[in-house]
Protein backbone atom coordinates (compact mmCIF):
# COMPACT_ATOMS: atom_id res chain seq x y z
CA UNK A 1 0.00 0.00 0.00
CA UNK A 2 2.63 2.48 1.72
CA UNK A 3 4.99 1.17 -1.61
CA UNK A 4 2.26 1.51 -4.32
CA UNK A 5 1.95 5.15 -3.24
CA UNK A 6 5.59 5.85 -3.50
CA UNK A 7 5.29 4.27 -6.89
CA UNK A 8 2.48 6.90 -8.20
CA UNK A 9 4.84 9.39 -6.68
CA UNK A 10 7.48 8.51 -8.82
CA UNK A 11 5.42 7.68 -11.61
CA UNK A 12 3.97 11.30 -11.89
CA UNK A 13 7.14 12.77 -11.15
CA UNK A 14 8.90 11.09 -14.06
CA UNK A 15 5.89 11.10 -16.70
CA UNK A 16 2.82 12.49 -15.96
CA UNK A 17 3.56 15.75 -14.00
CA UNK A 18 7.33 15.80 -15.87
CA UNK A 19 8.77 19.17 -14.71
CA UNK A 20 9.74 20.22 -18.20
CA UNK A 21 7.33 18.85 -20.44
CA UNK A 22 3.82 19.27 -18.40
CA UNK A 23 3.94 21.64 -15.33
CA UNK A 24 7.03 23.73 -17.17
CA UNK A 25 8.38 25.10 -14.97
CA UNK A 26 12.28 25.96 -14.42
CA UNK A 27 12.53 26.46 -18.46
CA UNK A 28 15.65 28.63 -18.23
CA UNK A 29 17.94 26.43 -16.41
CA UNK A 30 16.83 23.73 -18.97
CA UNK A 31 17.16 25.89 -22.15
CA UNK A 32 20.31 27.40 -21.45
CA UNK A 33 22.26 23.74 -20.09
CA UNK A 34 20.58 21.54 -22.57
CA UNK A 35 23.22 22.31 -25.54
CA UNK A 36 24.27 18.60 -25.13
CA UNK A 37 23.80 15.23 -23.53
CA UNK A 38 26.33 15.14 -20.85
CA UNK A 39 25.55 18.78 -19.13
CA UNK A 40 21.80 17.80 -19.36
CA UNK A 41 22.59 14.71 -17.12
CA UNK A 42 24.65 16.41 -15.07
CA UNK A 43 22.18 19.22 -14.05
CA UNK A 44 19.51 16.53 -13.83
CA UNK A 45 21.26 14.82 -11.44
CA UNK A 46 22.14 17.52 -9.74
CA UNK A 47 18.68 18.88 -9.22
CA UNK A 48 17.54 15.47 -8.26
CA UNK A 49 19.73 16.06 -5.44
CA UNK A 50 18.55 18.70 -4.38
CA UNK A 51 15.03 18.44 -4.71
CA UNK A 52 15.35 15.42 -2.80
CA UNK A 53 17.26 16.33 0.24
CA UNK A 54 14.89 19.68 0.66
CA UNK A 55 11.55 18.02 0.52
CA UNK A 56 13.32 15.54 3.05
CA UNK A 57 14.00 18.47 5.26
CA UNK A 58 11.12 20.70 4.53
CA UNK A 59 8.87 17.93 5.47
CA UNK A 60 10.31 16.85 8.39
CA UNK A 61 10.38 20.75 10.12
CA UNK A 62 6.79 21.22 8.48
CA UNK A 63 4.61 21.18 11.45
CA UNK A 64 7.14 23.66 12.73
CA UNK A 65 6.78 26.41 10.33
CA UNK A 66 4.12 29.08 10.31
CA UNK A 67 1.76 28.55 7.10
CA UNK A 68 1.44 32.53 6.90
CA UNK A 69 5.67 33.09 6.53
CA UNK A 70 6.07 29.46 4.73
CA UNK A 71 7.41 30.78 1.78
CA UNK A 72 10.39 32.81 3.18
CA UNK A 73 11.24 29.76 4.78
CA UNK A 74 11.01 27.34 2.38
CA UNK A 75 13.63 29.91 0.70
CA UNK A 76 15.75 30.00 3.21
CA UNK A 77 16.15 26.05 3.65
CA UNK A 78 16.49 25.53 0.12
CA UNK A 79 18.98 28.15 -0.29
CA UNK A 80 21.10 26.89 2.74
CA UNK A 81 20.66 23.46 1.60
CA UNK A 82 22.21 23.84 -2.06
CA UNK A 83 24.88 26.41 -0.31
CA UNK A 84 26.00 23.74 2.05
CA UNK A 85 25.97 21.12 -0.61
CA UNK A 86 27.93 23.14 -3.33
CA UNK A 87 30.62 23.70 -0.82
CA UNK A 88 30.84 20.22 0.39
CA UNK A 89 30.81 18.85 -3.82
CA UNK A 90 33.51 21.11 -4.20
CA UNK A 91 35.99 20.08 -1.12
CA UNK A 92 34.83 16.54 -0.85
CA UNK A 93 34.36 15.22 -4.26
CA UNK A 94 35.86 17.89 -6.42
CA UNK A 95 36.25 15.66 -9.74
CA UNK A 96 32.77 15.92 -10.12
CA UNK A 97 32.13 19.11 -8.82
CA UNK A 98 34.08 20.04 -11.91
CA UNK A 99 31.68 18.42 -13.82
CA UNK A 100 28.39 19.75 -11.61
CA UNK A 101 29.33 22.63 -9.99
CA UNK A 102 28.36 25.14 -12.20
CA UNK A 103 25.16 24.27 -12.57
CA UNK A 104 24.42 23.71 -8.38
CA UNK A 105 23.92 27.51 -8.08
CA UNK A 106 22.18 27.30 -10.74
CA UNK A 107 19.39 25.53 -8.63
CA UNK A 108 18.91 27.84 -6.85
CA UNK A 109 17.29 30.12 -9.48
CA UNK A 110 15.10 26.76 -10.67
CA UNK A 111 11.73 27.38 -9.32
CA UNK A 112 10.70 24.26 -9.57
CA UNK A 113 12.07 23.21 -6.18
CA UNK A 114 10.33 26.14 -4.51
CA UNK A 115 7.41 24.53 -6.65
CA UNK A 116 7.70 21.05 -5.22
CA UNK A 117 8.29 22.06 -1.79
CA UNK A 118 5.21 24.37 -1.50
CA UNK A 119 2.51 21.69 -3.68
CA UNK A 120 4.10 18.69 -1.72
CA UNK A 121 6.53 18.52 1.13
CA UNK A 122 4.45 21.10 3.06
CA UNK A 123 1.87 18.28 3.13
CA UNK A 124 3.46 15.07 3.23
CA UNK A 125 6.07 13.20 5.05
CA UNK A 126 9.92 13.03 4.64
CA UNK A 127 9.93 9.46 2.96
CA UNK A 128 7.32 10.59 0.22
CA UNK A 129 8.58 14.14 -0.36
CA UNK A 130 12.47 12.87 -1.13
CA UNK A 131 10.74 10.56 -3.24
CA UNK A 132 8.89 13.39 -4.90
CA UNK A 133 11.46 15.58 -4.99
CA UNK A 134 13.89 12.60 -6.62
CA UNK A 135 10.87 11.69 -8.92
CA UNK A 136 10.89 14.81 -10.30
CA UNK A 137 14.77 15.37 -10.66
CA UNK A 138 14.64 12.10 -12.88
CA UNK A 139 11.96 12.95 -15.08
CA UNK A 140 14.61 15.89 -15.31
CA UNK A 141 17.08 13.95 -15.92
CA UNK A 142 15.26 11.65 -19.07
CA UNK A 143 14.21 14.93 -20.45
CA UNK A 144 17.40 16.81 -20.47
CA UNK A 145 18.84 13.64 -21.58
CA UNK A 146 16.96 13.88 -24.87
CA UNK A 147 16.90 17.73 -25.34
CA UNK A 148 20.48 17.53 -25.06
CA UNK A 149 21.39 14.69 -27.15
CA UNK A 150 19.10 16.10 -30.00
CA UNK A 151 20.50 19.08 -29.92
CA UNK A 152 24.37 18.32 -29.94
CA UNK A 153 23.53 15.69 -32.25
CA UNK A 154 21.85 18.05 -34.51
CA UNK A 155 24.31 20.45 -33.84
CA UNK A 156 27.44 19.12 -34.04
CA UNK A 157 26.78 15.38 -35.53
CA UNK A 158 28.27 14.09 -32.41
CA UNK A 159 27.06 12.57 -29.25
CA UNK A 160 28.48 13.00 -25.70
CA UNK A 161 30.58 15.87 -26.59
CA UNK A 162 32.06 16.75 -23.01
CA UNK A 163 32.51 13.43 -22.08
CA UNK A 164 36.58 13.79 -21.12
CA UNK A 165 35.70 15.81 -18.22
CA UNK A 166 34.30 12.42 -16.62
CA UNK A 167 36.05 10.00 -18.59
CA UNK A 168 38.97 11.47 -19.30
CA UNK A 169 40.77 9.19 -22.24
CA UNK A 170 37.01 8.81 -23.56
CA UNK A 171 36.41 11.02 -26.81
CA UNK A 172 32.49 12.24 -27.99
CA UNK A 173 31.02 9.40 -30.30
CA UNK A 174 30.64 10.62 -34.10
CA UNK A 175 27.33 9.61 -34.89
CA UNK A 176 26.62 11.51 -38.77
CA UNK A 177 28.99 11.44 -41.03
CA UNK A 178 32.62 13.43 -40.99
CA UNK A 179 31.10 15.57 -43.95
CA UNK A 180 28.35 16.84 -41.41
CA UNK A 181 28.40 20.33 -41.43
CA UNK A 182 26.46 21.30 -38.25
CA UNK A 183 23.78 23.15 -37.95
CA UNK A 184 24.60 25.84 -35.18
CA UNK A 185 20.96 27.12 -34.53
CA UNK A 186 20.49 23.80 -32.59
CA UNK A 187 23.06 24.87 -30.01
CA UNK A 188 21.77 28.11 -30.06
CA UNK A 189 19.07 29.25 -27.85
CA UNK A 190 16.32 29.32 -29.93
CA UNK A 191 16.73 25.30 -30.91
CA UNK A 192 16.60 24.86 -26.77
CA UNK A 193 12.93 26.27 -27.88
CA UNK A 194 12.23 24.44 -31.11
CA UNK A 195 13.62 21.52 -29.78
CA UNK A 196 11.27 21.21 -26.10
CA UNK A 197 8.35 22.48 -28.60
CA UNK A 198 8.93 19.00 -30.21
CA UNK A 199 9.22 17.50 -27.10
CA UNK A 200 6.13 18.69 -25.48
CA UNK A 201 3.97 18.00 -28.73
CA UNK A 202 5.36 14.60 -28.61
CA UNK A 203 4.45 13.72 -25.20
CA UNK A 204 1.06 15.08 -25.90
CA UNK A 205 1.20 12.92 -28.86
CA UNK A 206 1.67 10.09 -27.13
CA UNK A 207 -0.69 10.85 -24.04
CA UNK A 208 -3.58 11.75 -26.70
CA UNK A 209 -2.97 8.11 -28.58
CA UNK A 210 -3.16 6.38 -24.77
CA UNK A 211 -6.47 8.13 -23.80
CA UNK A 212 -7.93 6.73 -27.39
CA UNK A 213 -6.85 3.01 -26.59
CA UNK A 214 -8.05 3.07 -23.11
CA UNK A 215 -11.34 4.55 -24.67
CA UNK A 216 -11.55 2.06 -27.33
CA UNK A 217 -10.48 -0.28 -24.82
CA UNK A 218 -13.02 0.11 -22.10
CA UNK A 219 -16.43 -0.40 -24.47
CA UNK A 220 -15.30 -3.96 -25.34
CA UNK A 221 -14.18 -5.01 -21.63
CA UNK A 222 -17.47 -3.49 -20.02
CA UNK A 223 -19.35 -6.72 -20.76
CA UNK A 224 -16.87 -9.04 -19.14
CA UNK A 225 -16.78 -6.99 -15.85
CA UNK A 226 -20.55 -6.28 -15.69
CA UNK B 1 -8.28 29.86 22.47
CA UNK B 2 -9.13 32.77 21.01
CA UNK B 3 -8.37 34.33 17.60
CA UNK B 4 -4.69 35.51 17.62
CA UNK B 5 -4.98 39.15 17.25
CA UNK B 6 -2.71 40.50 14.43
CA UNK B 7 -0.10 41.70 16.55
CA UNK B 8 0.51 38.54 18.62
CA UNK B 9 0.29 37.13 15.11
CA UNK B 10 2.89 39.19 13.63
CA UNK B 11 5.07 39.09 16.56
CA UNK B 12 5.28 35.40 16.53
CA UNK B 13 5.54 35.15 12.60
CA UNK B 14 8.90 37.71 13.00
CA UNK B 15 9.89 35.55 15.93
CA UNK B 16 9.77 32.34 14.07
CA UNK B 17 11.29 33.74 11.05
CA UNK B 18 14.28 34.86 13.23
CA UNK B 19 14.86 31.62 14.73
CA UNK B 20 14.58 29.60 10.70
CA UNK B 21 17.38 32.55 10.17
CA UNK B 22 19.85 32.06 12.70
CA UNK B 23 19.62 28.36 12.36
CA UNK B 24 20.34 28.18 8.40
CA UNK B 25 22.63 30.70 9.06
CA UNK B 26 24.44 29.18 11.38
CA UNK B 27 24.51 25.60 9.32
CA UNK B 28 25.71 27.90 6.33
CA UNK B 29 28.73 29.11 8.68
CA UNK B 30 29.49 25.68 9.56
CA UNK B 31 29.41 24.79 6.06
CA UNK B 32 31.42 27.12 4.96
CA UNK B 33 34.47 26.63 8.10
CA UNK B 34 34.38 22.89 7.92
CA UNK B 35 35.14 22.56 4.08
CA UNK B 36 37.32 26.13 3.49
CA UNK B 37 40.43 24.81 3.73
CA UNK B 38 39.63 21.52 2.07
CA UNK B 39 38.27 23.81 -1.32
CA UNK B 40 41.76 26.17 -1.50
CA UNK B 41 43.58 23.21 -1.46
CA UNK B 42 41.35 21.94 -4.70
CA UNK B 43 41.42 25.09 -6.29
CA UNK B 44 45.04 25.57 -6.20
CA UNK B 45 45.74 21.87 -7.52
CA UNK B 46 43.54 22.77 -10.47
CA UNK B 47 44.84 26.06 -11.30
CA UNK B 48 48.60 24.34 -11.15
CA UNK B 49 46.98 21.63 -13.92
CA UNK B 50 46.38 24.03 -15.72
CA UNK B 51 49.62 26.12 -15.63
CA UNK B 52 51.63 22.05 -16.15
CA UNK B 53 49.89 21.81 -19.66
CA UNK B 54 52.15 25.39 -20.44
CA UNK B 55 54.98 25.27 -17.94
CA UNK B 56 56.39 21.41 -17.33
CA UNK B 57 57.02 21.27 -13.08
CA UNK B 58 60.80 20.03 -14.31
CA UNK B 59 61.66 23.84 -15.51
CA UNK B 60 61.45 24.85 -11.57
CA UNK B 61 62.15 24.08 -8.13
CA UNK B 62 59.44 26.75 -6.16
CA UNK B 63 56.50 26.17 -4.56
CA UNK B 64 55.36 28.60 -7.64
CA UNK B 65 51.39 29.30 -6.06
CA UNK B 66 53.01 31.05 -3.87
CA UNK B 67 55.62 32.86 -5.71
CA UNK B 68 52.72 35.57 -6.64
CA UNK B 69 52.70 39.26 -7.08
CA UNK B 70 49.10 40.60 -8.08
CA UNK B 71 49.41 43.46 -10.41
CA UNK B 72 47.02 46.61 -10.22
CA UNK B 73 44.48 46.94 -13.08
CA UNK B 74 47.09 47.29 -16.72
CA UNK B 75 45.69 48.04 -19.37
CA UNK B 76 48.83 46.60 -21.48
CA UNK B 77 47.49 43.09 -20.04
CA UNK B 78 43.93 43.88 -20.43
CA UNK B 79 43.65 43.44 -16.64
CA UNK B 80 40.84 46.00 -16.11
CA UNK B 81 40.34 44.34 -12.48
CA UNK B 82 44.44 43.31 -11.86
CA UNK B 83 45.78 40.09 -12.14
CA UNK B 84 48.15 37.41 -10.61
CA UNK B 85 51.71 36.89 -11.51
CA UNK B 86 53.15 33.51 -10.90
CA UNK B 87 57.12 33.21 -10.31
CA UNK B 88 58.86 30.30 -11.49
CA UNK B 89 62.60 29.63 -10.06
CA UNK B 90 65.01 27.18 -10.52
CA UNK B 91 67.47 27.41 -7.64
CA UNK B 92 66.78 30.52 -6.72
CA UNK B 93 67.45 32.28 -10.50
CA UNK B 94 64.01 33.27 -12.86
CA UNK B 95 63.00 30.81 -14.57
CA UNK B 96 59.71 31.78 -16.12
CA UNK B 97 56.80 33.96 -15.33
CA UNK B 98 53.04 32.74 -15.88
CA UNK B 99 50.94 35.64 -16.28
CA UNK B 100 47.12 36.59 -16.40
CA UNK B 101 45.97 38.53 -19.44
CA UNK B 102 42.74 39.69 -20.66
CA UNK B 103 41.58 39.94 -24.73
CA UNK B 104 39.15 42.87 -24.61
CA UNK B 105 38.32 42.16 -28.34
CA UNK B 106 36.97 38.41 -28.60
CA UNK B 107 33.62 37.66 -30.79
CA UNK B 108 31.65 37.66 -27.38
CA UNK B 109 33.22 40.07 -25.28
CA UNK B 110 36.24 39.28 -22.97
CA UNK B 111 38.78 36.10 -23.34
CA UNK B 112 40.62 35.55 -20.53
CA UNK B 113 43.98 33.47 -20.86
CA UNK B 114 47.04 32.58 -18.56
CA UNK B 115 50.60 32.54 -20.74
CA UNK B 116 54.19 31.10 -19.78
CA UNK B 117 56.73 33.26 -20.80
CA UNK B 118 60.64 31.90 -19.74
CA UNK B 119 63.24 34.40 -18.01
CA UNK B 120 64.81 34.84 -21.26
CA UNK B 121 61.73 36.46 -23.32
CA UNK B 122 60.79 33.49 -25.13
CA UNK B 123 56.68 32.50 -24.89
CA UNK B 124 56.48 28.95 -23.56
CA UNK B 125 52.46 28.52 -24.26
CA UNK B 126 49.28 29.74 -23.63
CA UNK B 127 45.59 28.95 -22.30
CA UNK B 128 42.25 29.83 -22.28
CA UNK B 129 40.89 29.95 -18.79
CA UNK B 130 37.73 31.69 -19.19
CA UNK B 131 35.73 32.68 -22.96
CA UNK B 132 32.06 33.02 -24.54
CA UNK B 133 33.01 33.05 -28.21
CA UNK B 134 30.22 31.29 -30.01
CA UNK B 135 30.21 27.40 -29.69
CA UNK B 136 31.56 25.32 -32.52
CA UNK B 137 33.03 28.04 -34.40
CA UNK B 138 34.85 30.66 -32.75
CA UNK B 139 35.51 28.14 -29.25
CA UNK B 140 38.89 26.04 -31.13
CA UNK B 141 40.53 28.70 -28.87
CA UNK B 142 40.27 26.35 -25.74
CA UNK B 143 42.51 22.95 -26.96
CA UNK B 144 39.07 20.76 -25.29
CA UNK B 145 37.03 22.32 -28.17
CA UNK B 146 39.41 22.10 -30.81
CA UNK B 147 38.29 19.36 -33.35
CA UNK B 148 41.85 19.19 -34.22
CA UNK B 149 43.23 17.20 -31.49
CA UNK B 150 46.98 16.16 -32.40
CA UNK B 151 47.71 20.04 -33.06
CA UNK B 152 45.22 22.21 -31.35
CA UNK B 153 45.21 25.94 -32.20
CA UNK B 154 46.19 26.85 -29.17
CA UNK B 155 49.27 24.96 -29.43
CA UNK B 156 51.06 27.35 -32.01
CA UNK B 157 52.10 29.32 -28.52
CA UNK B 158 54.12 26.81 -27.68
CA UNK B 159 57.86 28.48 -28.55
CA UNK B 160 57.33 30.56 -31.26
CA UNK B 161 59.83 32.12 -32.84
CA UNK B 162 61.69 34.21 -30.74
CA UNK B 163 61.58 38.38 -31.07
CA UNK B 164 58.69 38.42 -33.02
CA UNK B 165 57.37 42.27 -33.73
CA UNK B 166 54.58 43.07 -31.84
CA UNK B 167 52.81 43.76 -35.41
CA UNK B 168 53.76 40.08 -36.03
CA UNK B 169 52.02 38.82 -33.01
CA UNK B 170 48.33 38.51 -34.76
CA UNK B 171 46.42 36.19 -37.56
CA UNK B 172 48.22 35.89 -40.70
CA UNK B 173 44.69 37.36 -42.34
CA UNK B 174 46.06 40.49 -41.26
CA UNK B 175 50.23 39.97 -42.27
CA UNK B 176 50.70 38.54 -38.88
CA UNK B 177 53.04 34.93 -38.07
CA UNK B 178 50.07 33.15 -36.81
CA UNK B 179 47.26 30.75 -38.12
CA UNK B 180 43.59 30.73 -37.82
CA UNK B 181 40.70 29.24 -38.80
CA UNK B 182 38.59 30.41 -41.78
CA UNK B 183 35.50 31.48 -40.76
CA UNK B 184 36.42 32.72 -37.09
CA UNK B 185 39.06 35.10 -37.43
CA UNK B 186 37.59 37.64 -34.51
CA UNK B 187 38.60 34.86 -31.37
CA UNK B 188 42.08 33.93 -32.65
CA UNK B 189 42.90 37.50 -33.64
CA UNK B 190 42.04 38.23 -30.29
CA UNK B 191 43.84 35.70 -28.33
CA UNK B 192 46.97 36.13 -30.72
CA UNK B 193 47.36 39.65 -30.18
CA UNK B 194 46.58 39.69 -26.36
CA UNK B 195 49.69 36.61 -26.21
CA UNK B 196 52.08 39.38 -28.31
CA UNK B 197 51.26 41.67 -25.73
CA UNK B 198 51.87 39.99 -22.59
CA UNK B 199 55.48 39.04 -24.13
CA UNK B 200 55.71 42.41 -24.61
CA UNK B 201 55.52 43.45 -21.37
CA UNK B 202 57.42 40.45 -19.68
CA UNK B 203 60.06 41.36 -21.53
CA UNK B 204 59.85 45.24 -20.42
CA UNK B 205 59.18 44.59 -17.06
CA UNK B 206 61.26 41.77 -16.53
CA UNK B 207 63.54 43.09 -13.42
CA UNK B 208 60.50 44.29 -11.78
CA UNK B 209 58.53 41.47 -12.09
CA UNK B 210 61.03 38.91 -10.55
CA UNK B 211 62.08 41.22 -7.87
Amino acid sequence: MNLKHLREIAQAGIWKNNTGLVQLLGLCPILAVSTNLINGVSLGLATAVVMAISGAVVAALRNLIPYEIRIPVFILIIAALVTVLDLAFNAYLHSLYLVLGIFVPLIVTNCIVLARVEAFAAKNGPLSSAVDGFAMGAGLVWLLALLGGMRELIGTGHLFNGIDMIIPSAQPLRVLPETYPGFLVAILPPGAFISLACLIAGKSWLDARAAKRAAQARPAAAPVSA
Amino acid sequence: MNEPTAGSLSLRTALAMLVFTLVFTAFMAGGYLLTRDPIARSANAEKLLLIDQILPRSGYDNALLEDVIRLPPTPELGLDRGGHVWRARRAGQPAALVMEAVAPDGYAGRVELIVAVAADGQVLGARVTQHRETPGLGDYIDPRKDKNKAHPWISQFERPARDLPLAAWTVKKDGGAFDYNTGATISARAVTRAVGRVAAYAAAHRDALFK
